[in-house]
């Protein structure tokens, strides 16, 4: 047993199982019990694009100052997929704990003399003690939850009440699976010095927060939003956004009395078509949304460009995945940042919406509805595998009783009944945007929608000037949509520097505190999260007012990075691409490394002068 | 093209429905298609049979693809909303636009490209969801636009203008559709009005998924010798099997046909569609039946029209949903977010 000096609350389990095993529920058993006692937890899904018997793994730091990032290092491995042990053993970072079912021999975990090896017989006190393959499969890995219930000094009364409150309504599995979290627990006692120097130590820390996977808020906020049609066709990893808006809705829309449903829920041929019902509904008054990631935003191309041209709302989730092409379905990339911006043929640019967590995707929600109603124009929501899969610890969703959706422009019956003639596409504000009507409201509000050369008063046209007074309207629209879309986080250094950090979306975790950690060197950098597309008039500024300014993302080409140089006036050499495209989340270690590089200073070296930061501010 | 608007002056004879409004008051835009298209017959029976609804043309929907036919949603009932969207998808858009709001009247325009070739997924899936809506196909075996490329219902052995033999089997909408479980299939042709008018009339009425296969001759691309889809074709080798009438609400029944066994048909808004067989031995209730003689008959060339079958008890896409009868898009906001202490119960469940 390691005598290390005890790490409260600050390290990382990795669990190594084979996928359709039902480790989850193990996982998650151990994530909420940590969290329940106060402790701020992250947990990450790495798992295969299949259904049963490929390795996947759960990541669970547990992390005291409240860090959301994946730490890049592992402390304690559970090493439970026999054809991962190799690559599982060498990944432990020294010092720490590998964990392995010894029922039978694994010379290989013995090589690392760096790490402390514990085996524990599960497979063999579990066949002891339950019957069925099935059960045994499922109680093995509950199984090491007891063991690490042990080894963290998890309070197994508070893994009780989780069960209870799991299987409810079916005490006999409460007490299998308290036997199953008892035989590790006692095991773990019985043979190993606990608790171990890291472990866990009640915090108040979790209090107003939930554990929340970014799907499912995003769900929950169209729902809260008021949507009421929702197309789709399944891809992963948006699945469980439309899975959440439905469950939602079962429960909170359905009327008690007539069973009737106040929602459309149509799972779609295709991506296609899935857009399709959504500009249809939309155009036709309903707040109407889907839910797609890369290969969907592809196919659903063309209609986008209908609806900026059309000028339809649309509301359009995508949850990126890493590509070109099919990629790797399950794992994470920010890599639709441009597709997202420019989607379509010809001249057109989408307002995006960059949620960092799972809480901004519950607000965005929102907000891309009434950005889209107020715009007629669709609204991408760029979240990712990371942030719509995995459970991140948030502050409690609020919900303001006294919100109004802002449906846009919309002429009804008794302000049609007023006017003389209605034209369409009229830009009477001169803020870009015309008024539009609903189908069935009022004789006076008929029009034509065309994908088509159109005027300004909605009729066709291919005459070069009417075609241009609409389109240049557009740009006119979309500078407008500069002003009402959220506008970029900074987060400034205590230090003047004229250093910066812009990134986006999920990056966000690993780049606080990747400056946590830069600053206890001495590193002074600020930082601009950029929230969504188009860029404000904040963003044109940070960028001018910083010499060297790191660009941080989750693709290989820089996309963010090219965003920036066209359309800000940014000169290119300023800006320094820090890529992370691995498929896994960011960590901070990547973006430390990245600016000390930059800085020429070694990672782990106290950075003496900085001669990078001697340079006047320019602007 | 030249934009030539409509003089809107109604002669005072005019005849007016029961909303007072004449035929005029149903009509689009200038029609820009080829003199004697088969399309503007179509446009006229539809403007017709909108009139002789007295639907109100604020509570029509028109939602085309793209192709000649698409064009057709703006040269009538110019008071009523119209969608032309993209090529093929017509039938998504209709479906989103109908989840939204029930109560309007949904007429899509499509053609044969654009119904059986871009767009046969989205049409088959139409089908299958039932949506609420009348589904026009004007076909004419040819890309138009395009200048006069073969299309999916392009018969084997068909000759293009330029002298090309068409060596693929055409694929059927009317088979396909009854293939599908399409309720209300029908077939026509833009030269008879007479059948075509009451045809649209029930389809319109009929609460589910309606198609309307009409043969439609493209003039300048598919009316020479040779060709399976010319006038002069289309009227050697179409064969009314069943002829239906539309009997609105008010049940008055004018019949001006020959002899025949009559089925009345009651719909869900208590009009009726009173068929009559031509071919005695034709049953529009039996799909399966209906479908084989349909089937029978392609083989020899020969097009059967009427109303081919109908099904009047089939759950449109609403009542398989249990959407209310008010409109999605009229809930009030309060029916629909449901609040900050629902929230905070939601919530408990991720603590």
């Amino acid at each position: 047993m390691s005598s290390a000096a005890p790490r409260i609350n600050d390290f990382v389990i990795k669990i190594a199982t084979v996928n359709g095993t039902g480790s989850a529920s193990a996982n998650s058993l151990l994530m909420k019990s940590i969290f329940r006692s106060g402790i701020p937890v992250m947990g990450k899904n790495y798992f295969p694009s299949n259904i049963q018997g490929l390795p996947t793994w759960y990541e669970i730091r547990v992390t005291k100052q409240g860090y959301v990032a994946r730490s890049g290092a592992v402390d304690i491995m559970v090493a439970m997929n026999a054809e991962t042990y190799g690559r599982d053993a060498r990944e432990v970072a020294p010092g720490g704990y590998l964990i392995y079912d010894s029922t039978w021999p694994r010379p290989v975990l013995f090589k690392r003399e760096d790490v402390t090896v514990l085996g524990v017989p599960l497979a063999r006190m579990v066949n002891e003690s339950f019957t069925g393959v099935r059960t045994r499969i499922l109680m093995k890995n509950i199984c090491y939850a007891g063991v690490l219930a042990a080894l963290l000094d998890l309070d197994l009364e508070q893994i009780r009440s989780l069960l209870a409150e799991t299987y409810g309504r079916k005490p006999q599995l409460v007490d299998a699976n308290m036997k199953a979290i008892q035989l590790g627990a006692d095991y773990a006692r019985a043979h190993f010095d606990c608790p171990l120097p890291m472990r866990a130590e009640p915090m108040d820390a979790t209090r107003g927060h939930i554990l929340i996977d970014g799907n499912t808020a995003a769900g929950l906020g169209a729902v809260f939003a008021g949507a009421t049609v929702a197309a789709w066709y399944p891809i992963t990893p948006s699945t469980s956004l439309m899975d959440a808006f439905k469950g939602f809705c079962e429960r909170l829309r359905v009327d008690p009395e007539t069973g009737r449903r106040n929602f459309a829920f149509i799972q779609a041929e295709d991506e296609l078509a899935a857009i399709g019902m959504v500009l249809g509904a939309s155009w036709n008054g309903a707040r109407a949304f889907t839910a797609t990631s890369g290969p969907g935003i592809s196919l659903m191309g063309e209609f986008i460009g209908l609806a900026y041209y059309a000028e339809v709302p649309a509301v359009i989730f995508d949850v990126q995945r890493v590509g070109p092409s099919t990629g790797m379905p399950t794992r994470t990339q920010q890599c639709d940042l441009l597709a997202a911006a420019y989607a379509s043929h010809g001249d057109t640019k989408h307002v995006c919406l960059y949620p960092a967590n799972p809480e901004e995707c519950f607000y965005m929600a929102v907000q891309a509805f009434d950005l889209a109603e107020r715009l007629q124009t669709p609204v991408l929501v760029l979240s990712d595998l990371d942030i719509g899969m995995n459970d991140w610890m948030c502050p409690d969703l609020k919900w303001d009783d006294s919100y109004v959706p802002d449906r846009g422009k919309v002429l009804g019956a008794q302000e049609l009944e007023k006017i003389d003639k209605f034209h369409r596409y009229l830009d009477l504000d001169e803020d870009g945007i015309p008024y539009r009507t609903l189908p069935g409201v009022h004789a006076k509000g008929a029009y034509f929608t065309r994908g088509s050369g159109h005027t300004q008063f909605g009729t066709y046209t291919e005459d070069p000037a009417e075609y241009q007074i609409v389109i240049d309207r557009l740009t006119r629209k979309f500078a407008t949509a500069k002003r009402l879309v959220p506008p970029a986080v900074l987060t400034a250094a205590r230090t003047t520097t004229d250093m910066g950090v812009v990134s986006l979306g999920s990056c966000d975790g690993a780049i606080l505190e990747a400056l946590d950690v830069l600053t206890t060197m001495g590193v002074a950098v600020n930082y601009l999260r950029i929230k969504a597309f188009p860029f404000g008039g904040e963003i044109e500024q940070f960028l001018a007012e910083h010499r060297v300014i790191f660009v941080v993302e989750q693709n290989r080409d820089a996309q963010l990075r090219s965003l920036l140089t066209i359309e800000t006036g940014v000169e290119k050499s300023r800006l320094r691409s820090l890529l992370h495209y691995s498929g896994l989340p960011i960590s901070s270690g990547c973006i430390v490394e990245g600016i000390l590089s930059e800085l020429h200073i070694a990672p782990g070296v106290q950075p003496a002068l900085r001669p990078v930061m001697s340079g006047a501010v320019q602007s | 093209m030249t934009f030539i608007p409509k003089p809107k002056v109604a002669h005072p004879s005019l005849p007016r429905n029961e909303l007072g409004l004449t035929r005029r008051d149903y009509e689009g835009s200038l029609s820009t298609l080829c003199a004697g298209c088969g399309h503007d017959s179509i446009t006229a029976a539809i403007t017709e049979a909108c009139w002789g609804l007295s639907l109100e043309p604020k509570n029509l929907v028109k939602l085309s693809g793209i192709g000649c036919s698409s064009k057709t949603t703006a040269y009538f009932v110019a008071g009523a909303h119209g969608f032309n969207s993209v090529h093929g998808r017509m039938p998504s858009i209709a479906m989103g636009a109908n989840a939204a709001n029930r109560e309007l009247h949904y007429i899509g325009i499509s053609g044969d490209g654009d119904t059986l070739s871009i767009g046969l997924g989205q049409f088959a899936h139409a089908i299958r969801r039932n949506v609420n809506m009348l589904y026009v196909i004007e076909n004419n075996g040819v890309y138009g636009l395009t200048k006069g490329q073969f299309s999916a219902s392009a018969d084997l052995g068909t000759r293009a203008k330029k002298g090309e033999v068409n060596t693929q089997p055409p694929i059927d909408p009317v088979l396909l559709a009854m293939t599908l479980g399409a309720g209300f299939v029908a077939r026509s042709f833009s030269g008879d009005r007479r059948q075509l008018v009451p045809l649209l009339q029930a389809g319109l009425q009929y609460r589910g998924f309606a198609l309307i296969d009409v043969l439609s001759p493209c003039v300048t691309f598919n009316d020479h010798e040779g060709s399976t889809k010319s006038y002069q074709y289309t009227r050697e080798h179409y064969e009314p099997a069943v002829q239906a009438d539309f009997v609105p609400r008010q049940p008055e029944i004018t019949v001006d046909y020959g002899e025949g066994e009559a089925i009345s048909v009651t719909m869900h808004d208590g009009s009726r569609i009173v068929l009559r067989k031509i071919d005695a031995s034709y049953d529009p209730l039996d799909a399966d039946a209906a479908h084989s003689s349909v089937q029978q008959k392609l083989r020899r060339q020969e097009y059967l029209t009427g109303l081919l079958h109908v099904r009047p008890d089939g759950q449109d896409f609403h009542a398989i949903n249990r959407t209310p009868e008010r409109p999605l898009n009229q809930l009030p906001f309060a029916a629909l977010s449901p609040g900050s202490q629902a929230l905070d119960q939601v919530l408990q469940r991720f603590r």
